[in-house]
């Protein structure tokens, strides 16, 4: 132990001096060494603002609220790609669930399905996101490890294949509502499980808990080219999504929560897409789920108990 | 009250400049790791601006690194309680004043389990989406909202005992039992909550056949309870070399015998998993046969998890030798369970339960440099908290940082015998 020392005598100043420099020397260099390392932060640009920062979770947002919220969000995208958008907040109708189901004998594989998806719903064209995700599937078999993914045929369908688009298969069960650790994804009234873009944290636990890989991560600023924007918006559907939160297929909200089909649904050449309300015993999914004799629910032993069913004609 | 609180800061700032005070080998280790962590803020900072496009993750890979790290280390900050139950219910006398080294271990493992999910979040500044009552905690059904509340519950439970034993001995007073033994019975359970809960994260997916399997559980405990104890057996030894602290080499093999039995318990379930997965052949054995032997010709993890299994076999070996109780047998033993554990839960355990995606895609992959760097910089850090915890905590349990000397000079980082005292 080092006792008593005096601080009179003069060798020990100059020590205490020579200390007191390099540690004033040590703190300079600490302090911008600091700065030099968080020097990447001033490319943060819009990432976010104190608005949107302190805004609440969506089902805390009062009417006038939301009004706010979607005044601030057309702003952004008008200053952003230079066309004024129309958002709504759209809610689910009374007396309606929507379920939808694919006819595995028509479909020729076609994607375009999956590029009508992009353009409807303003998902990011670099990095590439897409909601449905088509497998040539050999004949004869529903596992998926056996389907091809990247198939690049000049012509379909393929002789000996089949073809499977598989997007969020909006489950009454979803296992994604479950894991998510802030409620930022919930199940609505008319079956339609949705995003709300600005409460979701990124955690990326409902992408591992999805067993149909529907759910797509913005891993970098989506990039939406200009003229392919579409301004017609809703809050939880098809507005764009920022830098690190969860998207997927919602069944198009902005159009189905007004009387019209999905994307994917009007854009197929050969009729293999039906949608509607399974509470109406009118509508035609009404009748084909009842009248059709093989449906599948694809990984039916999930418990998932998905609203989307496949079905062949004969 | 107030003199309380006066007393009470002062002893935080003494202890934060004996923190400061050191040899040279304590600056150029201290320096040394503040490049580290420089370097991986640096990382973090790009990260922030460009996204985790910047990480080797993908919509098909959507958990790398980071979430490997903050899996092994939840094992590390579990495994505390390794030194805890020995001295608490078997009343073990040798290991009773080094189990607070454990402690604070745990703290600085807590600490590193934070930053690694912090930094995997796309929007980290939304975590107060997560705090109860102002955000929205999907409690109880997310267990991801249960491991937010039992890590942090953890650390304050931690941190209350090391600092409220601390603060005694430095005011010289016996502690009261009332106001620590219950928490540090409660912290015993607690750390097994922890790892428990952090393996439910996996266990709970129905859609990844590698993880919803009941045997993650215990296999989560057992290789915590390998790999903690080993890291404390040679933190034990370091703090022996550059302090004057006494460490004696029986409290050093009572934790062996711990490390042994965990090893083995670990190397036999997995014999049970790799079973399962081979015998019976099912379509669910796909990440399986990824992770060991390939599947359709990718093979990215096949070295790792061989690696991990010779590493964890040849410890194994050693640790059931009587060679194991000399110190350098043990500590080559220590070295390779924790490498071979932290390969097995990090590639071994997060990356295969995601290929082939549940579409059954194969997608590899691989961390990036940036990724790398946020890696090591949080690994950095969690060494710089452990060293100043030890650098605070020695002198006060020494008697040399106490209320007594206060107003005198502080400890200097040599003394007498020429020992440096980190």
């Amino acid at each position: 132990m080092n006792s008593s020392p005096s601080y009179t005598d003069k060798a020990s100043d100059a020590a205490m001096s020579r200390r007191s420099f390099l540690r004033g020397c040590a703190a300079f260099g600490g302090v911008s060494a600091l700065a030099a390392s968080l020097a990447p932060l001033r490319e943060l640009g819009d990432y976010t603002n104190t608005e949107q920062f302190l805004q609440k979770y969506y089902k805390e947002l009062t009417p006038s609220d939301m009004t706010k919220v979607i005044a601030r969000i057309e702003g952004e995208v008008e200053r952003q790609y230079g066309i004024r958008p129309h958002v709504r907040d759209l809610k689910p109708m009374d007396g309606v669930e929507f379920v939808y189901a694919l006819n595995l004998t028509r479909c020729i594989g076609c994607r375009k399905c999956v590029h009508a998806c992009v353009k409807e719903n303003n998902q990011s064209g670099s990095p590439e996101i897409q909601y449905i995700r088509v497998l040539k599937m050999p004949h004869g078999s529903m596992d998926v490890e056996k389907g091809n993914h990247n198939y690049d045929d000049k012509q379909v369908p393929e002789k000996g294949f089949f073809y499977m688009p598989i997007q969020c298969q909006q489950c009454k069960n979803p296992p994604c509502v479950k894991v998510c650790p802030v409620n930022a994804t919930w199940q609505e009234k008319d079956g339609i499980t949705v995003i709300d873009y600005d409460w979701c944290i990124g955690c990326r636990y409902c992408e591992a808990a999805c067993p149909y890989w529907a759910r797509r991560f913005n891993f970098t600023k989506p990039d939406i080219p200009k003229e392919r924007l579409n301004p017609d918006m809703a809050y939880l559907g098809n507005r764009p999504r920022k830098q690190g939160v969860m998207e997927k297929c919602h069944f198009c909200i902005q159009r189905t929560r007004v009387g019209k089909y999905p994307a994917c649904l009007e854009v197929c050449p050969v009729g293999a897409r039906k949608f509607g309300n399974i509470l109406d015993p009118e509508s035609e999914i009404s009748y084909i789920l009842r009248e059709k004799r093989v449906f599948i629910q694809l990984k039916e032993e999930m418990g998932t108990s998905p609203r989307f069913f496949y079905y062949f004609d004969k | 009250m107030i003199s309380a609180l006066h007393n009470y800061f002062v002893f935080l700032k003494r202890c934060g400049r004996v923190a400061l005070i050191g040899d040279w080998r304590y600056y150029a280790w201290m320096g040394a790791l503040t490049v580290v962590c420089l370097f991986g803020l640096n990382a973090y900072a790009k990260q922030l601006v460009n996204g985790l496009i910047i990480t080797g993750m993908s919509d098909e890979v959507s958990w790398g690194v980071y979430i490997a790290n903050f899996t092994f280390l939840v094992g590390v900050a579990a495994a505390a309680v390794m030194m805890v139950i020995p001295v608490y219910i078997y009343d073990n006398k040798e290991l009773h004043d080094l189990v607070i080294f454990g402690e604070l271990l745990a703290v600085a493992a807590i600490i590193m389990c934070l930053a690694f999910v912090t930094v995997d979040l796309g929007r980290p500044d939304r975590f107060w989406h997560l705090i109860p009552g102002i955000g929205q905690m999907n409690f109880p059904s997310s267990m991801l909202s249960w491991d937010v509340l039992v890590l942090n519950g953890y650390l304050i439970l931690n941190v209350h005992i090391c600092g409220y034993l601390l603060y005694s001995k430095y005011q010289n007073k016996s502690p009261a039992k009332w106001f620590y033994i219950p928490f540090v019975f409660l912290a015993i359970a607690w750390a097994v909550s922890i790892h428990t809960v952090t393996a439910f994260l996996y266990v709970g997916l129905g859609g990844r056949p590698f993880w919803n399997a009941s045997i993650v559980g215990p296999r989560f405990l057992a290789s915590a309870f390998t790999a903690g104890p080993a890291i404390i057996i040679l933190a034990l030894q370091i703090i022996r070399k550059f302090t004057t602290y006494t460490v004696t080499n029986k409290a050093i093999l009572t934790l062996r015998s711990i490390v042994q039995v965990s090893m083995i318990i670990n190397v036999f379930l997995l014999a049970c998993e790799v079973f399962k997965e081979f015998y019976s052949g099912t379509t669910h054995s796909a990440s399986a046969k990824y992770l060991f032997i390939g599947l359709h010709g990718h093979y990215a993890l096949v070295p790792w998890i061989w690696t991990a299994i010779t590493f964890n076999l040849i410890a194994m070996g050693i640790l059931v030798l009587p060679v194991s109780r000399s110190l350098r047998w043990l500590d080559v033993a220590c070295v390779l369970s924790i490498v071979g554990i932290w390969i097995e839960k990090g590639m071994g355990l997060v990356i295969p339960g995601f290929i082939p995606t549940p579409l059954g895609a194969i997608v590899d992959y691989a961390p990036t440099l940036n990724e790398t760097l946020v890696c090591l910089g949080i690994w950095a850090f969690g060494l710089l908290c452990y060293t100043i915890f030890l650098r605070m905590s020695v002198p006060i349990l020494q008697g040399r940082l106490s209320k007594l000397n206060e107003g005198l000079p502080e400890v200097q980082s040599n003394d007498s015998t020429g020992k440096s005292l980190i």
